[in-house]
């Protein structure tokens, strides 16, 4: 039998990212489309909150590196923790 | 005075800056642009105003990681004086060299006109030719210049007299009023209106000329 091939195993990952302000940061957008909502006729819409989902391809295979890094990215780049708040998921 | 302003890509008030340097000061800043590491020796670096990196993900947050932000940090740590306006303001919070966030205008719209502000501290290097509790009539062009912070942050602001400049007539939501703040070493001044707008009369006014005077009487 020949050898198993020698290059990495690579195996991507995919994370999404999900960026919302914070409780008690006033979010004017989210006011906005609840007005319009409940224009449109939705009255049962009360509070609205929007925020950014953020999708993104890793070249990683271990769960745990892959959460570490997507963190230290939203610490970084992908959030502005002084008004906004993030969770991760891993696929 | 030897000035700087950092060119970012979409940053479109980079020559506004330029023009009203070389007007008050009689030479012409250097522009460097945002992937420079290294600052020319000068005494005061402009973030200026515009959409840097056309706002991507948030105001300012693509210019803050940019390679010339590492050496603008290196200035103000060193005590050379930074100014930024508007977007320049933007990159400041999200660098981190100057506390709180600037976000989307509480009434959602772009808001592009002249404001007038209330002249708040005059003890620092930006504002000492103002007199305290002028009132100054200053350009603004943004739709996030909502500041935001929280009521620790804003509180420490106001005890220090780091609050430089008020809105009169608060047209953006921002959180007591505020239009421009000095951080802690008080050689970091950011602005959400536009001073290097108001240098010439044939621009509509001359309220900005003080603040540039205040920095050439400071730093020569």
């Amino acid at each position: 039998m020949g050898t198993p091939f020698p290059g990495p195993v690579r195996k991507d990952m995919k994370a999404r990212v999900f960026v919302t302000l914070k409780n008690g940061v006033l979010d004017p957008q989210g006011k906005a489309i609840g007005h319009a909502l409940n224009g449109l006729g939705f009255s049962s819409v009360g509070e609205v909150r929007q925020g950014k989902v953020i999708d993104l391809e890793l070249n990683e295979t271990d769960a745990g590196k892959a959460k570490a890094e997507l963190k230290a990215m939203c610490d970084k780049l992908l959030a502005n923790t002084v008004i906004e708040k993030y969770e991760i998921e891993l696929k | 005075m030897k000035s700087a302003v950092i060119v970012f890509p979409a940053a479109n008030c980079d020559r506004d800056a330029k023009v009203a340097l070389e007007q008050m000061t009689g030479q012409s800043p250097r522009m460097v642009w945002h992937q420079d590491s290294e600052l020319p020796d000068v005494d005061l670096v402009v973030l200026p105003g515009g959409f840097s990196y056309g706002d991507y993900l948030r105001c300012g947050a693509m210019a803050s990681q940019s390679a010339v932000m590492k050496a603008v940090k290196a200035h103000a740590d060193k005590g050379g004086m930074v100014l930024g306006i508007c977007n320049g303001f933007q990159v400041l919070t999200e660098s981190g060299l100057l506390p709180g966030a600037l976000m989307r205008n509480a009434g959602l719209k772009f808001v592009c006109k002249p404001v007038a502000l209330s002249v708040e501290e005059t003890q620092n290097a930006f504002a000492r030719h103002y007199e305290k509790g002028q009132e100054i009539t200053v350009p603004v062009a943004h739709g996030e210049g909502n500041y935001y912070a929280d009521d620790a942050t804003l509180d420490r602001l106001e005890g220090e007299g780091r609050v430089v400049f008020r809105y009169r007539d608060n047209p953006n939501g921002s959180a007591r009023d505020i239009a421009g703040i000095l951080n802690d070493k008080r050689n970091v001044l950011g602005m959400m209106p536009h001073p290097e707008r108001v240098v010439d009369p044939i621009t509509g006014g001359t309220d900005g000329r003080a603040l540039f005077q205040s920095l050439i009487e400071t730093l020569s």
